[in-house]
């Protein structure tokens, strides 16, 4: 309970400074906010300039600024957007859950896949996979990962076409719940397949090693002195704690996963935050690119604390340590 | 009495990739039911191989190139895998020198035992709980209900060996191997730990073969003594005649070694008070000498024993060693 | 146990780490050791790094780019903003070797003079995000306690946030220039060698040897820079190289992103650039991307080769 509240307050923290930090760019961008919206406007007259320096508080001290900027954020107040002339909240709103989406489904490729090749490689270490398993994680990790999506995009709209390259749903053809799923899930495969390519290639390569470490560990033995076979062995004991370094590396690497999937997206036309992010600062949309790097960073602590969660389900050793409630029982006090 | 494991002969070689060595070189012992036997040496001898062998569980690059294990009537080293799975952790069980980390640190103490229970036994999962938490018991943990939803980083170094015992007990083995079980823990352990093992052996009669390089343990615990040199068995015979009468040079430098033997032969051994050491070390891997290993360092080598390899000698009635000078009493 | 093979408790020396390699045989004579001269650590370390073939790949494919890159121009001089063909001429063409871009812009041009900025966008953002990244890493990891949670705290602030997003930001907001772009990807960047930094010092602090500098009245910056920081280095040079790597990605990908530089010709701008036409000229986006690819995977051979070689223990894997 106590370490949960202080991550809370640790995750509040973050996010201040986050917004202290978006407050301090608008502060030092060259030219105020309104000046660049005007500009962006194609000039205002004196009064409108003056209104909306009042609007945007520009008039008061810096410190009163920052307070009012903060105030407004927690009342889910980001401003409006320069270019669609419609609340930031809810056009991230609408944007979000297709970037939670593709975020989910890479990682999940990524750790399935990436670990099986890795426990593979681990357990013929000199086998031809095993190499194979080297090569294409220093591959995958070296490819800028917008440049693997283009390669897919012309593979897969001119030489074989069997996946859509652009967008999120059909515009037409489709029909039922279980059609838009099918539908959602069809447009998903590319930009998914991408975004893991990174991540498949990383996870298997860190799995390997820590599998390698595990395999050959005492209580490994033990299993196997306990007559398990060898399919018990790696996926009874091994595995669970082979993944832990896994598991620790995806809560690191959130950050640079939304990364990725800013890029993704805008290579697949992916209605998510990062496409949005793309089209904003082709507009100069700030108020909008500033709300995107807020929320990016909020999906990254929530993916954090989730991780921690997991990571405290799979190793007993951290999170709540659990220590079992005595119960009086005639054995118990022999 | 047939013993119910018996080696014979066994030969275990490593391939480094340049040469091939011989870790074990013709290493024979027998195993009784309700008895144990102590196997003794300094560490790199091949006590712990002989061990692993048994259990089919040679690390990569070693294998058993010659010699018999028998277990019952079936014979170890051409038993199909399947079986010797079968076997193992059910018929023959194993407990391992480093009680720290040889339990998995993420899986309930109560897993650890019910799994070997469901595996060899076919119990449901409520069967093995209860055989689990019976087992817990006999080995003597106290509040064991509780101890069942543990994990092994709630423990101390003496309960999760315990646990391990437990382990290797919950088949109701007819063997078990202890390597070097006591080593990682405190002295009061240990002897609780022995006490343990051989009220179990009261009650199970199951034989028990003890590794350990403390001929302390083998005086309390063992009924016959296996003394190990360089990856052969020098030294065979009942605690008793050894202890009293050495006839293997090694041993009775092992002996002069150890503080509170300096009881029947060593004691009359010069500078009682202090304590005697061999000279020189076990030599490594692949510079075996040809005839007698120990020749090096023993005081009583003579160029027989760097030509020609000493053959099993009998010394006493149970008892023989392999040394060209066992008969002769020599106490310097 | 680290490896997959569990040693037993007979020592089996590995032929392939011994340096002398003469056939061993058993020896009738005692058991003593045969000395065993231990080569020159820079020569052990060039031993093993040159038995590495991937690491030897990865050397030839840099030296290849860095060729392509600084010799090439001199061989090929075709100015890479000029148009020389028709617009999308595919490649083979007679004006263009490897095809024309978006307004019939020379692509091998385009790579041979896109070179230099890529590779020094990536080596001075690696170099300003190491520097960062040692320094808040070392004095955390060497003072410890309130000024290591303090700039732990920042570090993970840092690591939460997006980078590229950051740098896109950034970017976008103080103009897209070189220096920006530089300096941007430099400042979202060195989270990850301040946590190996830290990680180093807090191990090389509690070493006899620095204990010794310290009764010798060294004071705390001599300490830091003097006495840890060479011992702390071999891991940190890794890092920074692996770091250009990430950073040339970085660049590639804010280009791609209509970020980069428009005066200075780059692999990532070219792919930028023609992006949109991709489905009518592959080799636009192509080829600049074959170009970032290899060098980014010479890069991290190279890395792994030296890191494997500074950790003999490791080289097994």
């Amino acid at each position: 309970m106590k370490t949960l509240l202080s991550k809370l307050a640790s995750v509040v923290g973050l996010l201040f400074a986050v917004v202290a930090l978006n407050f301090l760019l608008i502060q030092f961008a060259p030219g105020d906010p309104v000046e660049v919206i005007v500009g962006e406007m194609g000039g205002a007259s004196e009064e409108l300039v003056a209104q909306m320096r009042a609007e945007y508080g520009l008039d008061k001290p810096v410190l009163v600024q920052l307070a009012i900027y903060v105030g407004k954020i927690v009342t889910g107040d980001f401003g409006l957007s320069i270019y669609y002339n419609q609340p930031v909240l809810s056009l991230i709103l609408q944007r979000l859950p297709a970037t939670v989406l593709l975020m989910l489904a890479s990682m999940t490729i990524a750790v399935v896949l990436g670990t099986f090749l890795g426990i593979f490689s681990a357990r013929h270490p000199k086998g031809l996979l095993s190499h194979f398993v080297t090569l294409f994680s220093l591959a995958g990790y070296s490819a800028p990962v917008f440049w693997t999506g283009l390669m897919l995009l012309i593979l897969f709209s001119s030489v074989w076409p069997i996946f859509p390259v652009s967008g999120m749903t059909s515009i037409r053809g489709v029909q039922g719940v279980f059609g838009y799923i099918l539908d959602v899930a069809h447009h998903l495969v590319l930009p998914a397949v991408t975004l893991s390519s990174v991540y498949i290639a990383l996870y298997s390569r860190l799995s390997r090693a820590s599998m390698l470490d595990v395999l050959g560990a005492d209580y490994i033995r033990t299993a196997r002195a306990k007559g398990l076979s060898e399919r018990q062995v790696i996926y009874g004991h091994a595995l669970r704690n082979g993944i832990i370094p896994v598991v620790t590396m995806l809560g690191l690497q959130m950050g640079q996963l939304l990364a990725g999937a800013t890029l993704v997206e805008t290579v697949f036309n992916w209605p998510g935050l990062g496409r949005l992010a793309y089209e904003s600062i082709l507009r100069r949309d700030y108020p909008t690119l500033l709300a995107i790097l807020f929320f990016s960073a909020v999906i990254v602590v929530v993916a954090n604390l989730l991780t921690d969660l997991a990571y405290g389900k799979i190793d007993p050793r951290i999170g709540g340590r659990r220590k079992p409630a005595p119960r009086k029982t005639k054995e118990a006090t022999q | 009495m047939q013993p119910i494991l018996s080696v014979r002969d066994l030969i275990v070689e490593v391939d480094t990739g340049s040469a091939v060595h011989r870790v074990l070189d013709g290493v024979s012992l027998d195993l009784y039911p309700g008895k144990t036997l102590g196997v003794v040496g300094e560490s790199g001898c091949g006590k712990s191989m002989t061990a692993l062998a048994t259990m089919g569980l040679l690390p990569d690059r070693f294998r058993i190139a010659g010699g018999s294990i028998r277990l019952g009537d079936e014979e170890l080293t051409t038993v199909k895998p399947n079986r010797l799975r079968q076997l193992r952790g059910n018929t023959i069980s194993m407990i391992f020198q480093e009680p720290m980390t040889s339990l998995n640190p993420l899986l309930t103490v109560e897993r650890q035992i019910a799994e070997v229970v469901e595996l060899h036994q076919g119990k449901s999962a409520t069967e093995a709980r209860e055989i689990a938490l019976e087992t817990l018991r006999a080995v003597q943990i106290p509040s064991p209900e509780e101890r069942l939803a543990a994990y092994p980083h709630e423990l101390s170094g003496g309960m999760r060996q315990r646990v391990m015992i437990a382990i290797a007990l919950a088949c109701r083995p007819k063997v078990i191997i202890a390597d070097e079980p006591t080593t990682a823990l405190d002295v009061t352990v240990q002897a609780q730990i022995f006490g343990l093992l051989r009220d179990l052996q009261c009650n199970t009669d199951t034989a028990i073969m003890l590794i350990t390089h403390d001929l302390g343990a083998v005086a309390d615990m063992a009924d016959e003594v296996a003394v190990f040199y360089a990856g052969k068995s020098i030294e065979t015979g009942p605690v008793a005649d050894i202890l009293d009468h050495p006839a293997h040079p090694y041993t009775r430098g092992l002996m002069s070694c150890t503080p509170r033997l300096r009881l029947g032969a060593a004691a009359r051994l010069p500078e009682a008070g202090t304590l005697g050491e061999i000279p020189g070390m076990v030599p490594p891997l692949g510079r075996f000498p040809k005839a007698c290993r120990f020749a090096p360092r023993c005081p009583l080598a003579d160029t027989r024993c760097t030509t020609e390899a000493p053959l099993p000698v009998a010394v006493g009635p149970n008892q023989s060693a392999l040394c060209w000078h066992a008969k002769e009493e020599v106490y310097v | 146990m680290t490896d997959a093979t569990m040693e037993p408790d007979i020592a089996v020396t590995d032929p392939a780490q011994s340096p002398a390699r003469q056939p061993r045989q058993p020896m009738p004579d005692k058991g003593m050791e045969v000395p065993q001269k231990p080569a020159h650590p820079v020569t052990e370390f060039a031993r093993a790094f040159a038995r590495n073939q991937s690491a030897i790949l990865g050397l030839v494919l840099l030296i290849a780019m860095f060729a392509l890159t600084f010799i090439g121009p001199f061989f090929y001089g075709v100015d890479p903003y000029e148009m020389v063909d028709m617009p999308f001429a595919p490649p083979g063409g007679d004006y263009a070797p490897l095809g024309t871009d978006y307004i019939g812009r020379d692509i091998l041009a385009g790579i041979v003079t896109g070179g230099k900025a890529t590779l020094a966008v990536g080596a001075s953002a690696a170099f300003i995000s190491v520097v960062i990244g040692i320094l808040i890493g070392s004095i955390a990891g060497f003072f410890g306690g309130w000024i290591d949670a303090a700039l732990m705290k920042v570090t993970e602030f840092f690591q939460i946030l997006p980078a590229l997003l950051l740098a896109m930001l950034l970017v976008s907001v103080f103009g897209a220039k070189l220096l920006t772009i530089i300096l941007s990807i430099g400042i979202v960047s060195w989270p990850q060698t301040a946590r190996l930094a830290r990680a180093e010092f807090m191990r090389i602090r509690k070493l006899d040897y620095v204990a010794a500098a310290r009764t010798a009245g060294a004071k705390n910056a001599y300490l830091i820079f003097a006495v840890i920081l060479p011992a702390a280095l071999p891991p940190l040079i890794v890092a920074a190289g692996l770091a250009v790597g990430s950073a040339i990605l970085f660049e590639a990908g804010l280009s791609f992103l209509g970020l980069g530089d428009p005066n200075v010709m780059s692999w990532g701008l070219i792919i930028g650039q023609n992006r949109n036409y991709l489905l009518d000229a592959w080799w636009t986006v192509t080829l600049p991307g074959i170009a970032i690819f290899v060098t980014v995977l010479a890069i991290s051979l190279v890395g792994d080769g030296i890191n494997d070689a500074l950790n003999p223990k490791l080289r097994r894997r």
